[in-house]
């Protein structure tokens, strides 16, 4: 049932990539529990605006927990209190009346904010142009249904596969590692044959561009797992490791 | 302007074939030579992008997300349509074009609708050899599904996440590009002009949405894939940035704009809560194949859905349509929930929904074949609504979900600005008046992967093209006229948000010119824009600078363009006085109020020229011939 709630939020607030950023407090009133936290927080910017003071600056796009886009860390959790969810399907009913909300960015070396609550996440796509890719061009496949798949294999695939590149898995751990989302990449062609003729090249050269985008090193918090929007597994990291070490041997 | 769609003589099925031969070839070593810039990073332009940088060219990318991995093509579910006959289940390509001609309403062309069922094929065997993740048979086989309005499987389909699925297929070739090289990619960029030298498209206008700066880029040639304009609506399924601006702002300078009135109103959205709430939620249509809709057949009726007794619920798709069932087309599924929430059947707090029950798929197949099917989407109903659609029918209503109108552009798809090319829903070219289930993935990729890397090819080659750099003197013409137009939104300072405006647009717009149109609604809503858009302009408020992050600039900017291109839609709207596909006119129904045709009148497509804002536009016709579909009155009974 519908209700109204009246909030505290704890902002982080920067000017851009250079200026020192604060915490800034805001009152959220009226605030019905049928809304999504970032309907939430398109009201406190209404208000906001309506008084002539800087909104709030978020990402957000498709507001249905696909596009990856948006990216908080609210009371401490990155995509919030819900389990498998996205910030943007964080509804109002999950918080108590009166209560104090932080709301902050992703934090990591790899992903500077470029204000307020808006960060860079650009070393995704580096890493992925490192090697996230079967190399073929238009026109030169064959016949579908000649790359025949076992149904397992395929719905393995796709659950790595259905990581949404949000980041949340950095944002989480401690190291602002990367390698539940590099692993995801490499799980999902590692278990496909169309990426085996890539298999060793692919894992060194994004495990290399991962390092040099400046994620850390995994030390097993299964931190990002818990946070995962998608609940993409920690096994994916263990078939990272496997691939990147048989690659390692192989390697001329 | 006379319109020349250049479509190839001869017989249809060679139609294609023939034009691609005929179509000039650049010679390999000269592909570097040229640049090209695409718009927009969903499955056109992904695709596009990626396809003409294998060949060579120089490409340039720009997207208004932080990643070309954003685009909205990634919210997607339900699959992409192929005439591989896999199921042996008597599809084919001239069974794929026939539906999707008799889909549309017989307002599509049929050489364009030929051709993109020849491509669909191919489209599969790409998708497979990038490693999507497509269903599989235990066999090992692609799987399908039957899907809204077909009676043949022909879906391919990743669970209910296919158009991320394809989509992370096509960025995954263009980030190969990026790193051979061939792709440079500007994220977090806006186009604002199309930037035209010698009445030919050589470079666009974009602002770098974190600096706020203003860059100019010069090419041989621009292929805007921008998307739709359903966001024009205020609430709509479209991601929040999706938006009219791109296409627009090439109609101002001079590209046609087709059909604007067409726009796809989807059946299985998750109803309206609230005034505050800023999107609506699509449900796959894939739900429709298991899920039956009712509403009790007492008015009023407000016990909970396990309390109504089989015997007073009315299946009414089941009842009127014994033949297609809950499978209807979208806009026939859309209207009908319109009419019984209008005779007062409607479900739920707000009375503005429909039952889909799965309670009898469940019984049927059991509890894990249901979740294996559509598990993440029950999961993103129960997110929103709190409620639990494995033990109580989901409510769902229609809302704005898909544009078919779009720029008009020829068999090659350029618009009517020579080197201007416009791909996947942007455009107007395949759907006519009605877009068939999982038929928007296979245009987007269709359109970019098969069609533009031949017929941009075609239009380099044959064309003589001057060298134009980004400081040619019509840049900086184009940056002043954009930087003055900002610097007037910024100076208003009035006291109400663009998004306020926005919102008045949206329910007017869905008052008069939504699920049903009529004369008087129109010329209503006609004469309210004018006044809209004059207090916007001396009332709007936005905060900031332009050199800075500012959202509410962007926003503000978007809003602004809405507020001309209604006028556009409401006109079309007006000037078509039938019904065809989703564009339902009160004054033109058979005695069973399904949407009638008049073909003597109506068989055209309508290309509107710009005229200025607030000038009456001109109308163009472009007459639609069928010689292989017979025209005839859509029966779904």
């Amino acid at each position: 049932m519908s209700a109204t709630i009246h909030l505290t939020l704890k902002v982080w607030r920067q000017k851009n990539a250079s200026s020192e950023g604060r915490w800034v407090l805001y009152e959220a009133k009226n605030i019905s529990t049928d809304m999504s936290f970032l309907e939430m927080l398109d009201a406190v910017n209404e208000r906001l605006v309506l008084k002539g003071e800087d909104p709030i600056a978020f990402d957000h796009d498709c507001r249905e927990g696909i596009c990856g886009m948006c990216s908080l860390v609210i009371n401490g959790q990155a995509h919030g209190p819900q389990k498998a969810a996205t910030t943007c399907q964080i509804y109002m009913r999950d918080f108590k009346d009166g209560a104090t909300v932080t709301v902050e960015p992703f934090r990591a070396r790899a992903f500077p904010v470029l204000k307020d609550l808006v960060v860079d996440r650009s070393a995704f796509d580096r890493v992925m142009a490192a090697g996230g890719y079967i190399s073929v061009n238009t026109g030169s496949a064959v016949e579908a249904n000649t790359i025949l798949i076992p149904k397992d294999k395929a719905e393995a695939a796709m659950d790595a596969a259905a990581c949404i590149g949000c980041g949340a898995c950095v944002a989480a751990c401690p190291n602002a590692s990367a390698m539940l989302f590099v692993s995801a990449k490499i799980s999902h062609f590692a278990l496909l044959p169309q990426g085996l003729p890539e298999r060793e090249r692919r894992v060194l050269a994004m495990r290399k561009a991962m390092d040099a985008e400046g994620f850390g090193n995994c030390s097993n918090e299964a931190e990002c797992e818990a946070v995962c929007p998608k609940e993409i597994k920690l096994n994916h990291i263990a078939r990272l490791n496997r691939e990147f070490l048989r690659a390692s041997i192989l390697k001329k | 302007m006379k319109l020349d769609s250049k479509i190839p003589e001869g017989p249809l099925e060679g139609k294609w074939d023939r034009h691609r031969f005929n179509l000039k070839l650049v010679n390999p070593a000269n592909k570097r030579k040229f640049e090209i810039i695409v718009v927009g990073t969903g499955l056109a332009g992904s695709s596009a992008a990626a396809s003409l940088a294998e060949l060579g060219y120089n490409v340039k990318v720009f997207c208004i997300q932080d990643s070309p991995r954003r685009a909205h093509s990634i919210a997607a579910q339900g699959g992409i349509n192929a005439a591989k006959n896999y199921p042996n289940d008597g599809d084919s390509v001239r069974r794929l074009f026939y539906d999707t001609i008799k889909g549309g309403d017989f307002r599509s062309r049929e050489a364009n609708v030929y051709r993109l069922a020849q491509i669909s094929n191919s489209i599969i065997d790409q998708c497979v050899a990038q490693g999507v993740p497509f269903a599989r048979e235990y066999g090992g086989t692609l799987a399908n599904r039957s899907f809204g309005g077909a009676q043949v499987s022909r879906t391919f389909y990743a669970r209910g996440q296919t158009g991320q699925q394809l989509l992370l297929g096509a960025y995954s070739a263009l980030m190969r590009q990026v790193a051979l090289g061939r792709v440079q990619i500007f994220a977090r960029r806006e186009m604002l002009d199309l930037v035209l030298v010698d009445g030919a498209a050589r470079g666009i206008v974009a602002r770098n949405l974190v600096t706020g700066k203003l860059e100019s880029h010069s090419a041989h040639a621009v292929v805007l894939c921008t998307g739709g304009y359903g966001n024009m609506f205020y609430l709509s399924t479209n991601a929040a940035s999706s938006n009219v601006t791109a296409s627009w702002r090439a109609h101002k300078k001079g590209a046609l704009f087709a059909n604007p009135c067409f726009t796809q109103i989807h059946p299985t959205c998750i109803p309206v809560s609230g005034d505050t709430q800023s999107k609506l939620t699509l449900m796959s249509e894939s739900l429709r194949n298991d899920g039956r809709v009712w509403v009790p057949k007492k008015k009023g009726d407000a016990r909970p859905p396990g309390q109504i007794p089989e015997g007073e619920r009315d299946y009414y798709l089941e009842r009127k349509y014994p033949t297609f069932g809950n499978l209807v087309p979208r806009d026939v599924a859309s209207r009908n929930a319109k009419q019984v929430i209008d005779e007062g059947c409607g479900v739920g707090p707000t009375k503005l929904a429909v039952y889909l029950d799965f309670a009898e798929a469940i019984q049927r197949q059991g509890l894990p074949a249901i979740r294996e099917k559509y598990g993440n989407l029950f999961d993103m109903y129960r997110h929103i609504t709190s409620e639990d659609p494995y033990r109580v029918p989901m409510r769902i209503y229609p809302a704005v979900h898909y544009t078919m109108g779009g720029l008009w552009v020829d068999y090659d798809l350029m618009t009517t600005i020579p080197g201007l090319f416009c791909l996947g829903e942007a455009n107007f070219s395949d759907h006519g008046a009605n877009r068939l289930g999982a038929s928007a993935l296979m245009q987007g990729l269709a359109d970019g992967y098969f069609v533009a890397p031949y017929t941009v090819g075609g239009y380099l080659a044959g064309t003589k093209l001057g060298k134009v750099e980004a400081t040619h003197p019509n840049f900086r013409e184009s940056e002043s006229a954009v930087s003055e137009r900002t610097m007037k939104l910024l100076s208003v300072k009035g006291a109400r948000t663009a998004t306020d405006f926005h919102k008045q647009l949206g329910s007017l717009l869905w008052d008069k010119c939504g699920m049903s149109r009529n004369e008087k609604g129109l010329k209503e809503a006609l004469s309210k824009i004018p006044e809209i858009r004059e207090e916007f302009w001396r009332n709007v408020t936005v905060t900031g600078e332009n050199g800075e992050f500012n959202q509410v600039l962007e926003r503000a900017g978007r809003v602004a363009d809405y507020l001309e291109f209604a006028e556009l839609l409401l006109k079309d709207a007006l000037h078509r006085n039938e019904s065809c596909g989703g564009h339902f006119r009160e004054e033109s129904q058979t005695p069973d109020n399904e949407a009638k045709r008049d073909d003597t009148h109506f068989c055209y497509v309508a290309a509107w020229e710009f005229m200025g804002v607030g000038q009456e536009p001109v109308l163009h016709k472009e007459p639609l011939t069928f010689e292989s579909v017979p025209l005839s009155q859509r029966s779904y009974r």
